[in-house]
Parts: structure tokens; C-alpha cells; sequence
């Protein structure tokens, strides 16, 4: 059996320590899952809520265990690496979900969704972005992109109630299926290419074949291939038509869960796969892929008045900024790429927090117009959205502004500064300027037409947009240890 | 023509085909020449999973049909990784890990049977006799209703164009 | 033996037979099962490539495409029945709520 000589053994409990958030995760989605049908399900809510939020600061302690070197290595018979890279992407994905599940509490009894599954779907998605970051073999990258996107597909459509909500549930459905189909053909023809599954061997094949001369075009395609599947996952131009529509559609905190946490994976592996695997000539297609979401994302942003579609375009953008790192050198590129997730992370978890609060029952309240005068009726959330969108902007002292900065100075670092592109991000941040500020001119300068109701905060939510308020000015004023923990996987990743 | 080792190796495959043609027909045979008939309208019509098989075919039918198909789909592919499993245990249980493949089986086959639980509890195995709990009754009165009569069921069936906008 | 080259093409076939139903067919049903069939002709090449370089890696892979695909399936088809009792259609052109 030649696939048995290959393993070492079984696995030890150094292996089970690699993976112990997901195993966290889990058991504590099951957990929900047996639950549900036997509590009551007009009650349930707050009980599998909480045992969610539960898993969830768990999940994060382990990691935080995770963090000491000594447990650092591959794992599974090479499926898994943890290292510095790997826990900064579980951190972040975790804590996203730490603030959706606060935030969602609020919110599920507001749109009377009495559905306890939700918190597993969201414990279960979390457990496909964590392993998405750590895994190292195309197999599990797959199955984990799998898990992870079946999750976000049910919970795009919880407000069963709500045609829209439907709609954009078999909308991203639909196209996210293709956009898998695609990545695997990308997966087959590389491990045709190479003949392996594992991003190592990969590399080491390519390598090979660097030395005879002539360039593996099936690798080549493949590459393009997974590029296209990954693509659209994170909404880059000109994969992204789907994001609008989905981000309308559902529910406000499962936006923001969905524009981050699975994105910030899915650029974890797009890092893993780019950097690591050397496909530093696919430059041109990423070039080509950040200059068009850049513009696209804030073009289109410009003319919307309903403000989900409006972070929806803005997400495309940001997925463009985000795509500059990932043309730069390695050695800036990757920590510039990694700070900007954390930090895109904690500014939108926080503005669907808001958005989700105040669109009351049935999302009613969603339009542009419907925030004239927040300011004067919730001072509070009116400030808090004007933080994170100023965040959004990249204004200094908020998180938004060093993410664009290091981005940019990666892309001007090296041999060959991609000036191009830095010059179309830097008009782009000043167009975007435009569509987040009217946001708050309308919340400051206009009289309310219509009196939509702001309900007061409740503590879960409360909590949620602290912690996000927190980490947003954190990263904007202090960023240099994130940073220096993201450098750390420079080495690891080249 | 191919060698004869080749052709051998599929004697097995040529007699497990007799051997069952020969059970399938012999039972066939056997309920024809034994059995008891007593032919009514009901009985002589097709067969189709418990439908009624004459009619416009663009009725609609319960969902449960799909609910079925969907969930049996599932269980089933579940079953694709038992064979590789099956394949490796002995060589596993050579290397002195046989305990371990059999444990992790368990586990596979544990987190399957949650996913069961939760189903059955939930009442999607449900075809209307038996309830097996208040949120299963529950539920099984919506799908129900939702299958067979237009009324629009709060809980589960929304109107076009009205919720959420 | 039939070469290796066959079944690519086969499978690059399936897989743009799927591409090609998926962007001009308009039942979501049907939308959906040529994405069923781009994942097999994945699978073709996955088995072909396997038998190619002698690794099983490939054969394992198959696997779990398969259940993947059972799993999106039934996710789908649930998401399609929430779709139709909010709609009353399946046709893609009628479900078009939300602006593309």
C-alpha cells in the first residue's frame, strides 16, 4: 500500500493540538445541533446562542494555546501547518465570529427567525474558514472552502420569509457552486501538472520543471483556474456580479460575517497557494484583477442608495486594495495583506452590526434616506458608524488608514514598484471617499424624512460594536504589534 | 483475445451475475406459482412511490418527496468513505494501529449519526403518522399543509414581493 | 490502453457542456445540474491524471468531490424549495428581485 508507507504512523496528540480550535468549533456545533429539536424552539434562541458564543471564546483560547511555538509544525500527515500565519488568520476569523453571534442575538429576535440552527451553521462555516488558513493540501483546502461556503450559502437565506432573502441564498448558491467547479478543474489540471496535492510538492515539482526549460502550461492553467474559484469567493472584479445582490438579500449580521471571516480565509489561501507554490508570473493577472475591483467596486458604489449594496461595492473594492499586496514583493506584501484583513474585519463587522440593528423589522430601513438625521435621534450609533466609516475611508487613527498605507508601501517596495497600481488605489480611495461621506452627511446634515424608529442597543450588541470600535482604533493607533506578528510568517510562507 | 488469467479473474463477477439472476428469478417464480392474488383497481395500476399514477402531471406533490430524496442522498454518500476505510483497516491493524482505525471510524460514524438525530428529531422523517416531538408535529403540520392545499402557512411559506422590502 | 489525452478531452467536454448549460439554460433545477455535471468532468480528469502519475491521492480526491457535490445538493435543493414557496417560479429570468 503505498499510501500507508507514506504515513508516519498515526496521529499524535501534537497533531490534535494543531487543529484544536476546529475540533473546538465542532463539538460545539453539535452540540447546538443536538439541542435544537428538543428545547423549545421559541425559547431556544438565547440558550444555543449562548452555548455558541461559548464554543466560540473557546475556540479562541485555543488558539491563543495554539500560539506557543513549541506546537508549531505540520500536522496530519502534512495536511496542516500551523505557524504564525495560521493563528493570525484563526484569530481574526474567530473573532469575527465572536462579534456576528453577539451581534446576531438582537437581531434574530427582531426579525422573529426562530431558528437555533443558525449558530451551528455559523460555528460549522467558522470550522471550514479556520482550516482554510492552516491547511497546506489542496484536499482539505477544498473540503474546508466547501464547509465553509455551504454554511454562508443556508445562512445568506435565513429570512425564509423574505423573498429577497431567498433569492440571494440560491443567487450566491448557484454562482458559488460554479465558482468551486472551476477551482477543482484548477486543483485536477495542477495535480496533472505536478502530481501531487500538496502545496509543498507542488512547489518542489514546479521547481523541477524551472530547470528543464520549458514552462508546465497545464500548471499554469491550473493556476489560473483556482484563481478564478478564489476569486470569486472574495468578490475581485471581475468575479464579484454575485456580491450586491447576495449582500442585499441577507441578513445584515450574516454580511457582515460573510464579507469578512471567509475572505480573510480564502486570501489566506490564495497567500498560501501564490507566495508559497511561486507563481510570482501570474503578477499580470492579479495586476489586472486589483485595477479592475478597485474601480468597478467604487464606480458602482458611487450611485447606490441602498447602503448593503453600498458596503457590498465598497467590499469589492477593498478585495482590489487587498489584491495590491498580493502583486508586491513577499516580504512586505504578506504582512500588508494580513494586517489589511484584520483590520477590513473589525471595521465591517461593525458597520453590519449597525446596519443590522437599525434596519428594524424586515430590514425595513436600509435605504440612504432612512439615515437622515441619526445623528440628532442615536447620537451614539450614528458616531460609531462614522468611525467605521471613516475607517472605511482610511482616515489616520483608525485601522482603515495604516491597512491602505502598508498596502501601498508594499506595492512601492522592491525592484519593480508596481507604481500603476498604487497611483489607480490612491484616486480609487479618493473616489470612495465621496460614497462613504455622504453616508455621513446625510446621518449629520439632513432632516429625517420618514421617523424610522432606533431601538435602544441591547448588551450583546452593545459589546459587539465596542469590541469592533476597539479593535478598529487599536489597529489605526497602535498597529505595530499586529504587524510584527504578521511579519513572522514572512519566513514561514517564502 | 486477452489471456486467459485475465479473462479467469472475472469468473467470480460471471457467477455472482447467475447466482443472482437465479435468487431474483426463483423468487419471482415463486410468488407467481404460490402466491395468494386477489386483484383490485388499486392494486393492478403502476407502482410509483405511493402516488397516485394517473392524473395531470403537473400536480403538485408533497415536498416530502424532495425531503426525502435530499436526506437520502446524504446518508448515502456518507457510505462512499467506509470503503476506503475498509480497504486500509488490515493493513493498519498489520502496522499494530487497529484500534486506532476502528475509533476513528466511530467518531466518522458518531458525527454522522448527530446529523441523524437532528433530522429525526426535527421530523423529516416524518410522513404524517408518527410524530416524534412538539417541534416535529409542529413542522410536519406546515410541510403538510404547504404540499397539498394553497393556504399560506405563516412560519414557512412567504408571499412574493412582501417580506423584507 | 487508451491514452491519457482521451480522457482529458472528455472531461474538458463535460466540463464545458456544464459551463455552457449553466450560462444559457433558465430552470435553476437545470442550472444546477450542469454545475453537477462540471464537477464530474473535474472527477474524469481527477481518476485519469491518478491512473497517470500512479497516485491514489487523485482516486481519494474523487471521493470527496462526490460528497461534496451530495452535500451542495441537498443544500441546493433545499434552498431552491425555499426559493419557489417565496416565488412560485424557478425560472431564473422571473427571479429577479434584486437587480444583477
Amino acid at each position: 500500500m503505498a499510501a500507508l508507507q507514506t504515513m508516519q504512523g498515526v496521529p499524535q496528540a501534537g497533531d490534535y493540538i494543531r487543529i484544536l480550535p476546529e475540533i473546538v468549533l465542532s463539538i460545539f456545533g453539535m452540540i447546538v445541533m443536538l439541542l435544537d429539536p428538543v428545547l423549545d424552539e421559541r425559547r431556544s434562541q438565547r440558550t444555543l446562542g449562548g452555548i455558541a458564543l461559548l464554543g466560540a471564546i473557546a475556540a479562541l483560547a485555543a488558539t491563543l494555546y495554539q500560539a506557543q511555538p513549541r506546537f508549531w509544525g505540520f500536522g496530519f500527515f502534512d495536511t496542516v501547518k500551523l505557524d504564525a500565519f495560521s493563528v493570525f488568520f484563526h484569530f481574526v476569523v474567530i473573532a469575527v465570529t465572536i462579534l456576528v453571534i453577539l451581534s446576531s442575538y438582537e437581531y434574530m429576535e427582531v426579525q422573529q427567525i426562530r431558528a437555533g440552527e443558525y449558530y451551528g451553521l455559523v460555528l460549522f462555516g467558522t470550522v471550514g474558514m479556520a482550516l482554510m488558513s492552516s491547511a497546506v493540501e489542496l484536499v482539505l483546502i477544498f473540503i474546508a472552502l466547501e464547509i465553509s461556503s455551504i454554511s454562508t450559502y443556508i445562512l445568506a437565506g435565513f429570512r425564509r420569509r423574505s423573498a429577497i432573502s431567498s433569492e440571494s441564498s440560491v443567487k450566491y448558491f448557484l454562482l458559488g457552486s460554479f465558482a468551486t467547479a472551476f477551482f477543482l478543474y484548477g486543483v485536477a489540471l495542477m495535480f496533472g501538472a505536478t502530481g501531487s496535492t500538496s502545496i509543498a510538492r507542488i512547489s518542489a515539482a514546479l521547481a523541477d520543471y524551472a530547470g528543464t526549460g520549458h514552462g508546465p502550461m497545464l500548471a499554469y492553467l491550473g493556476v489560473a483556474l483556482m484563481f478564478v474559484g478564489l476569486g470569486f469567493k472574495v468578490a475581485a472584479a471581475p468575479f464579484h456580479i454575485w456580491t450586491p445582490d447576495v449582500y442585499e438579500g441577507a441578513p445584515s449580521p450574516v454580511v457582515g460575517f460573510m464579507s469578512t471571516a471567509p475572505k480573510a480565509a480564502v486570501f489566506a489561501v490564495l497567500l498560501r497557494i501564490i507566495f508559497e507554490a511561486h507563481f510570482s508570473e501570474t503578477v499580470w493577472l492579479i495586476w489586472l484583477a486589483a485595477a479592475l475591483s478597485m474601480t468597478i467596486g467604487n464606480v458602482a458604489a458611487l450611485v447606490q442608495d441602498n447602503i448593503k449594496r453600498l458596503l457590498a461595492y465598497s467590499s469589492i473594492a477593498h478585495a482590489g486594495y487587498l489584491l495590491i499586496a498580493f502583486a508586491s514583493l513577499p516580504a512586505n506584501g504578506i504582512p500588508a495583506a494580513m494586517f489589511f484583513t484584520a483590520s477590513y474585519a473589525a471595521m465591517n463587522v461593525g458597520a453590519f452590526a449597525v446596519i443590522g440593528h437599525f434596519a428594524g423589522h424586515g430590514e425595513r430601513y436600509v435605504m440612504l434616506e432612512d439615515y437622515a438625521g441619526l445623528g440628532k435621534r442615536s447620537p451614539v450609533l450614528a458616531a460609531i458608524l462614522t468611525v467605521f466609516l471613516l475607517s472605511l475611508i482610511g482616515i489616520p487613527i483608525t485601522g482603515g488608514f495604516f491597512a491602505k498605507f502598508y498596502v501601498f508601501s508594499a506595492a512601492l517596495q522592491g525592484a519593480h514598484p508596481l507604481m500603476g497600481l498604487v497611483i489607480i488605489g490612491v484616486i480609487n480611495s479618493a473616489v470612495a471617499a465621496y460614497y462613504y461621506l455622504r453616508v455621513i452627511v446625510v446621518m449629520y446634515m439632513r432632516e429625517p424624512r420618514e421617523d424610522a424608529p432606533v431601538a435602544p442597543i441591547s448588551a450583546g450588541l452593545g459589546l459587539a460594536l465596542g469590541l469592533s470600535l476597539a479593535a478598529t482604533l487599536f489597529l489605526g493607533i497602535y498597529p505595530n504589534p499586529v504587524l510584527k506578528y504578521a511579519a513572522l510568517s514572512v519566513g514561514l510562507l517564502h | 483475445m486477452p489471456d486467459n488469467d485475465f479473462v479467469r479473474s472475472y469468473l467470480p463477477l460471471l457467477i455472482h451475475f447467475l447466482l443472482a439472476g437465479a435468487l431474483a428469478g426463483a423468487l419471482v417464480l415463486l410468488s407467481w406459482l404460490i402466491g395468494y392474488r386477489k386483484p383490485t383497481r388499486a392494486k393492478m395500476s403502476p407502482y410509483e412511490c405511493g402516488m397516485t399514477p394517473i392524473g395531470d402531471a403537473r400536480a403538485r406533490f408533497s415536498v416530502k418527496f424532495y425531503m426525502v430524496a435530499m436526506l437520502f442522498i446524504l446518508f448515502d454518500v456518507e457510505a462512499v468513505f467506509l470503503y476506503p476505510w475498509a480497504i486500509i483497516l488490515k493493513d493498519l491493524k498489520r502496522m499494530g494501529q487497529g484500534l486506532f482505525g476502528l475509533s476513528e471510524m466511530f467518531v466518522y460514524i458518531g458525527i454522522v449519526l448527530v446529523g441523524y438525530w437532528y433530522i429525526w428529531k426535527k421530523g423529516a422523517l416524518d410522513w404524517g403518522l408518527t410524530i416524534s416531538s412538539p417541534q416535529a408535529a409542529r413542522i410536519t403540520r406546515v410541510t403538510r399543509s404547504g404540499g397539498s392545499s394553497q393556504e399560506p402557512e405563516p412560519e414557512l411559506v412567504g408571499v412574493a414581493g412582501k417580506g423584507g422590502l | 490502453m487508451v491514452p491519457l489525452s482521451y480522457y482529458l478531452v472528455l472531461s474538458g467536454i463535460l466540463f464545458a457542456c456544464g459551463v455552457t448549460g449553466f450560462l444559457i439554460k433558465r430552470n435553476i433545477i437545470t442550472i444546477f445540474m450542469s454545475i453537477e455535471l462540471m464537477l464530474n468532468g473535474v472527477n474524469l480528469s481527477f481518476v485519469a491524471f491518478a491512473a497517470r502519475w500512479q497516485q491514489l491521492s487523485g482516486q481519494v480526491f474523487v471521493f470527496f468531490v462526490m460528497v461534496v457535490a451530495a452535500a451542495e445538493a441537498a443544500v441546493g435543493l433545499a434552498i431552491i424549495i425555499a426559493l419557489f414557496r417565496t416565488r412560485e417560479t424557478l425560472n431564473i429570468d422571473q427571479v429577479n428581485l434584486l437587480k444583477l
